[in-house]
């Protein structure tokens, strides 16, 4: 087995937490694993990437090389087509299409979204909406949508959410939990 | 043993607790904060009675681990690539008194994620004469902190630990060894190697130049460095650090056909590398970073087989290491199959939603509009993103904004305004304030003080609290040292205090004060 998964999004919007519950999953199954993260300067408001790396055998670089990523998770749709040379040929990408604006010449939605649609394997949906109503946050209902081409079971990232949230009381583990299962739902429609 | 989830950065502070460190000072810096905040926060290491501490500077933290180490004990002053520089003076003769039982880690920022520039700290260490540690993968991260400890007690030296970025923020299993007593409190054995007046000095020199066989002998054969053998004898490869780790990635199964010397220990390991020349037609050296190794191995008259890497620009010389870069450079295929759609447009840092700095910048700017011929000296922190407001027209190096000013002042440039924040000051601001005291120098000093070291991640800043009083001390008047507060609501008031401070001919000290956004969320939410 093996994945590698470009997470990518805006700095402060919880792509780092995604990693780590999928990396705790991974640890669990035995599985080696790299996660490379940016620190620093980059966090405050601009575009921030993570690269999960997981497999069976031994894992080389930190870091994923271009055209190798098996799925690309974004939290923003036009952060999603900014790491494209990672995607492999038939990876995936699973993005919320809920635009960030934060810049002033942000390009218009319709531009970005002909780009998403050139890609063949594409879950492009509007996380934040979903997220709003079960008022959690929308990168743990990203994290759902994608479990299904992760080749982990949901089960697993369920006890990685319990794992990691526990310390922080049963509400916020069953807010998570839901926001999974919401995003789960959604990638299967 | 148990095996920990952990980035380069705690794997590093797992071993150094594990290791029988007593005691880490250090200054946050980006990529090599982790270090420290892992053992402040770790259990084990308060019940085992291990000192963290976040000092005022690279130069302090160092110098309080030569203390340590005078004590016998074991000691860890962490940093950023260019704290080096600021504590160069106590590393040069940490290495000449030939300290024993500390590490410098210093981790180094190739492609400047966070930095000002891209030096790498091996010339350091070669510089200093010291062995230098620089594993290739988090395992090596933790294992080399209890090795490099044993160098440096069983050499008598200090060892430099250099990783770079990718390393230091990069999480993998790491599995741990059995924890280590601390040493007791001892005398050093030769009570003269701490005093450097030019008569112990010169023979402690002496002596250093004398242990460089036996650190050169070490590299050959702790294991660590390692020669791989391979069929296909047109090229050998030399690796540094994590650049095996780019080099493997190219070759599924880690099957490279080439011989490769992969080096994570220096002094160099002269016989590998030799061997390696003697089978080979051609040399290609792999490092993240400055071509270090291949500047040494390559020779000034570039005369004997061909040697390539950074340096020859085989492999572009800036920039951070990656498998493409090696791949390019062994004449094989990139794999990139997209590109990147012309809709995409950049989206670079910038200051949080409700950063007190934002206020700030917005006062200063309307005051600087009504002086053209003004300048604003930037300094190193959250603030430096004030230059996408035009805000700033410097940022050179930590503490440069209030020097800068002065300098500047004294020759023409009026108003001179610097900017710097409440960490920055507490690093290396203070001095520069003294200097503009003395020369009566006509600048206004803009401390903005947002209660805590905000760009690495909220650590606390030396100054705290105390910016008022020592700006009094340093002589700075104090009718001229004005506290504002950073709003929308008081912007109008803001801005009269500046206008009032910059048409006084003196030494003017600003405090827009504070909390920094973020840090005020995290503990709202406590």
């Amino acid at each position: 087995m093996k994945k590698d998964i470009v997470l990518c999004g805006v700095g402060g919007d919880g792509i780092v937490s995604v990693a780590k519950i999928i990396s705790d999953a991974a640890l669990n199954m035995g599985l080696n694993l790299k996660q490379s993260e940016i620190h620093g300067m980059s966090q405050r408001g601009g575009s921030v990437f993570s690269h999960l790396r997981l497999s069976s055998e031994e894992i080389f670089a930190d870091v994923i090389p271009e055209g190798h990523a098996d799925i690309i998770l974004s939290s923003e749709p036009m952060e999603a087509l900014r790491y494209l040379p990672w995607l492999a040929k038939d990876g995936w990408i699973i993005t919320n299409n809920e635009p960030f604006v934060n810049i002033q010449n942000y390009p218009d939605m319709e531009k970005v979204n002909a780009e998403l649609g050139k890609i063949k394997n594409l879950v492009s949906f509007n996380a934040t909406e979903i997220a709003k109503a079960i008022k959690a946050r929308p990168n743990m209902v990203l994290l759902g949508a994608t479990v299904p081409y992760l080749d982990i079971e949901l089960g697993k990232v369920e006890e990685a959410i319990s794992h990691i949230f526990g310390n922080k009381g049963a509400e916020v583990v069953e807010q998570n939990m839901q926001a999974l299962h919401a995003g789960y739902e959604q990638a299967k429609k | 043993m148990e095996k920990l989830l952990l980035l380069g950065d705690e794997a590093i502070a797992q071993g150094f607790i594990d290791a029988g460190g007593s005691a880490i000072n250090s200054y946050p810096g980006t990529p090599s904060t982790q270090i420290t905040e892992y053992v402040m926060k770790s259990k084990q290491a308060k019940e085992l009675g291990v000192r963290a501490n976040w000092c005022a500077n690279e130069k302090t933290a160092l110098e309080a681990s030569i203390g340590v180490a005078y004590a016998g004990k074991r000691a860890m002053t962490c940093m950023k690539h260019v704290g080096l520089n600021v504590c160069g003076d106590p590393f040069m003769n940490a290495a000449i008194i030939g300290t024993k039982g500390v590490l410098v880690v210093v981790a180094d920022d190739p492609s400047m994620f966070s930095s000002q520039d891209e030096q790498d700290s091996r010339f350091y260490g070669h510089w200093a004469m010291i062995p230098m540690l620089e594993p290739s993968n988090q395992q090596e991260a933790y294992d080399m902190v209890h090795f490099g400890f044993e160098l440096s007690e069983s050499l008598g030296t200090p060892v430099l630990y250099r990783i770079p970025t990718r390393l230091a923020h990069s999480r993998a299993g790491v599995v741990r060894k059995p924890v280590r007593k601390q040493n007791e409190l001892t005398e050093p054995a030769d009570a003269k190697s701490f005093v450097l007046l030019p008569a112990n000095a010169k023979r402690l020199y002496r002596e250093l130049i004398d242990k460089q066989p036996a650190f050169t002998q070490a590299s050959e054969t702790s294991g660590y460095n390692k020669f791989i053998e391979g069929e296909n004898k047109k090229l050998g490869i030399i690796t540094t650090g994590i650049a095996y780790n780019y080099l493997m990635e190219n070759f599924p199964g880690g099957k490279c056909p080439y011989p490769v010397v992969k080096i994570t220990q220096y002094p160099l390991p002269y016989n590998m590398i030799n061997k390696l020349y003697e089978e080979v037609d051609e040399i290609l050296v792999l490092e993240d970073g400055q071509p270090f190794v291949e500047e040494h191995i390559k020779g000034f008259l570039g005369k004997g087989k061909k040697v390539m890497g950074r340096l020859d620009e085989t492999i572009r010389r800036d920039g951070e290491l990656n498998a493409e870069k090696v791949a390019k450079a062994l004449g094989m295929k990139a794999q990139a199959e997209f590109s990147i759609p012309d809709v995409v447009t950049a989206r670079p840092p910038a200051l949080c939603q409700g950063c007190p700095h934002f206020d700030s910048y917005t006062a200063l700017n309307e005051v600087m509009a009504n002086h053209k011929g003004g300048k604003v000296f930037g300094d190193i922190g959250c603030y430096t993103l004030g230059f996408n407001m035009g805000a700033i027209q410097t940022t050179v190096c930590m503490g440069a904004s209030i020097t800068m000013a002065k300098g500047a002042s004294e020759v023409g440039i009026f108003p001179a305004v610097a900017v710097i924040g409440d960490g920055t000051f507490g690093h290396s601001g203070m001095t520069g304030l003294l200097d503009c005291v003395n020369e009566k120098a006509n600048v206004v000093v803009m401390i903005l003080d947002n209660d805590i070291t905000a760009m690495t991640g909220g650590q606390p800043s030396s100054a705290n609290n105390k910016i008022r009083k020592i700006c009094e001390g340093l002589g700075v008047e104090p009718e001229h040292i004005r506290d504002i507060i950073p709003l929308p609501k008081h912007h109008e008031e803001n801005v009269r205090v500046i206008e009032e401070e910059v048409n006084y001919n003196g030494v003017s000290v600003i405090i827009p004060h504070r909390t920094c956004i973020v840090e005020l969320k995290k503990h709202l939410k406590k």
